[in-house]
């Protein structure tokens, strides 16, 4: 009984509005478009990426287009046995912070690995984008992120 | 001549005089929220035998994200009934933070008693989704990073930073599931050791089964009551001295996630420090996020923490945190504690977190 279906009613929920990102997040979209990584300067000459219109920490605006990276370091990751339906790899990944070089703050991406041993906190890790034809100004342009063998 | 604590927060002493919660279970079919919380706000009121007309405001928590349809609360109140008219709010937050406004209404003095109640079923649709849509939607929800994931990102830094290990994680586990053995309300309980959980497979690692909370169908009631009115309906009041609400930023990347900034300053104003504390009910939905709390609210070896068992033990959505206000108020009535430190959480890997201290004269 308990596993019965007993009542189904099937919703679905739209967002129907478009909506400009604004100069700040657009120049990050705009920029991994192109397949480069920005940033913004907020409080204290901080580098913030993904790039925020205030400064995380002390609601300061921030200012002015940084390019960083494109390689990074990996500040912590978590590894997925079973990648959900939605997760962007379906076969096992690290979730991986990533601090672009230039940058005071990490950015969330995946990292594909034959396993965990593969991943460590502290590694170096670039950006691998998705081909130019197929980028669009989204956070998925970045496919996912690749080891590039060193450590920090 | 009633005798009140002394208050950090606010003027007037509002007490917890009340409290009930459902059978916390992994799934709720054949009842609908208002079915839930019927026999809940009945026994809220039975408890200290009053009825809905002898308070003056309603508040309650909940998410429409849970239920997928707009204004889920409004329907919630026929658990109550609400007629004649009456003064009703709502948040789209855990139950704590439908108290905390409350507690502020009762501050002003218009009213003398509150009702505040909070539901959510996780069943309903796919939680680890649903919670990704409260992410930044440009940098972080188009990623689906489920809550797991992202509270397994903080116990990797915990590792890293040398603060924690996974035998830790694994230990507050047991220590919950084994107190929880005592709570009638709990979904998960069990007496295993902290080796035999570290023999489980990662769900994300670093996290293994022990470390994640149960996914729960629930629901929770409180009353509050103000100055004389309190040991009017209680004979022994849960006087709320400090409460407090932090925020930090929603960018995980940009915390320091090994500490919670928010939890500390809360509990600084809520006065967490200035006397002894006998027990603490934190809203850790991760195991490694109680050793977290515990630090930043200065916790010391003597204060027994989570007896209920915690959010390991039952973690029904937006009720997890009223719950541990509940659970700690519930040690004031019975003279088991003096003093008690709830609190409760909310966004990813303890973003916002709300600090109540309650005592008993």
């Amino acid at each position: 009984m308990a596993d019965e279906v007993i009542y189904r009613s099937d919703h679905v929920l739209e967002y129907p509005f478009v909506r400009s990102v604004g100069p700040v997040i657009g120049a990050f979209l705009t920029g991994l478009r192109d397949g480069r990584v920005v940033g913004t300067r907020g409080s204290g000459g901080r580098v913030i990426v993904p790039p925020t219109e205030y400064d995380p920490e002390t609601g300061e605006e921030t200012s002015g287009v940084v390019e960083v990276g494109p390689e990074g370091t990996v500040t912590s990751w978590s590894w997925v046995p079973r990648p959900r339906p939605k997760h962007p790899l379906q076969t096992p990944f690290a979730w991986v912070l990533v601090r672009f070089d230039g940058a005071d703050t990490s950015f969330l991406h995946v990292l594909p690995a034959a396993g965990p041993d593969e991943v460590s906190t502290g590694m170096r890790v670039r950006p691998e984008f998705a081909p130019e034809d197929e980028r669009v100004g989204h956070v998925k342009d970045i496919s996912h992120f690749v080891a590039t063998g060193g450590a920090s | 001549m009633s005798q009140y604590p002394a208050l950090t927060s606010g003027r007037r002493p509002v007490g917890v005089v009340s409290f009930a919660q459902y059978d916390n279970v992994r799934r709720e079919d054949a009842r609908n929220e208002v079915e839930m919380l019927m026999p809940v706000v009945t026994e809220v009121f039975g408890n200290i035998g009053i009825t809905k007309d002898d308070v003056g405001f309603i508040c309650s928590g909940s998410t429409d994200y849970l239920i997928g349809g707009p204004f889920s609360f409004v329907a919630a109140l026929d658990a109550v009934g609400v007629w004649p008219p009456r003064a009703e709010s709502h948040v789209e937050m855990d139950g704590a933070w439908a108290l905390y406004e409350a507690w502020v209404l009762l501050q002003e003095g218009e009213i003398d008693a509150a009702l505040v109640y909070c539901f959510g079923r996780s069943s309903m649709g796919d939680l680890s989704e649903i919670m990704a849509v409260q992410l930044d939607p440009y940098y972080l929800a188009p990623l689906w990073p489920d809550p797991t994931s992202l509270a397994a990102l903080q116990a990797q830094a915990l590792i890293d930073a040398g603060k924690a290990t996974e035998a830790d994680f694994a230990a507050v586990a047991s220590r919950s599931r084994r107190s929880a053995l005592d709570n009638p309300k709990a979904q998960v309980a069990y007496d295993r050791s902290a080796e035999e959980l570290l023999a489980e497979d990662y769900e994300v690692a670093p996290l293994r089964r022990h470390a994640l909370p149960p996914l729960t169908d629930g629901c929770a009631a409180v009353v509050l009551a103000a100055g004389d009115k309190a040991y009017e309906w209680c004979e022994r009041p849960a006087f709320i001295t400090g409460i407090d609400h932090r925020i930090e930023t929603h960018s995980v990347g940009a915390r320091d996630l090994t500490v919670s900034p928010s939890t500390r300053t809360a509990g600084e104003k809520a006065g967490v420090g200035t006397k002894k504390v006998d027990v603490a009910e934190l809203h850790a939905p991760y195991a490694h996020q109680e050793l977290i709390l515990a630090e930043a609210l200065g916790l010391g070896d003597g204060v027994s923490v989570n007896p209920s068992g915690g959010a390991l033990a039952a973690n029904p959505m937006m009720s997890a945190g009223l719950i541990r206000i509940g659970e700690s108020a519930r040690r004031i009535w019975s003279g088991q504690a003096d003093r008690a430190v709830a609190h409760a959480t909310s966004g990813p890997c303890l973003q916002q977190n709300l600090v109540c201290v309650l005592e008993g004269v």
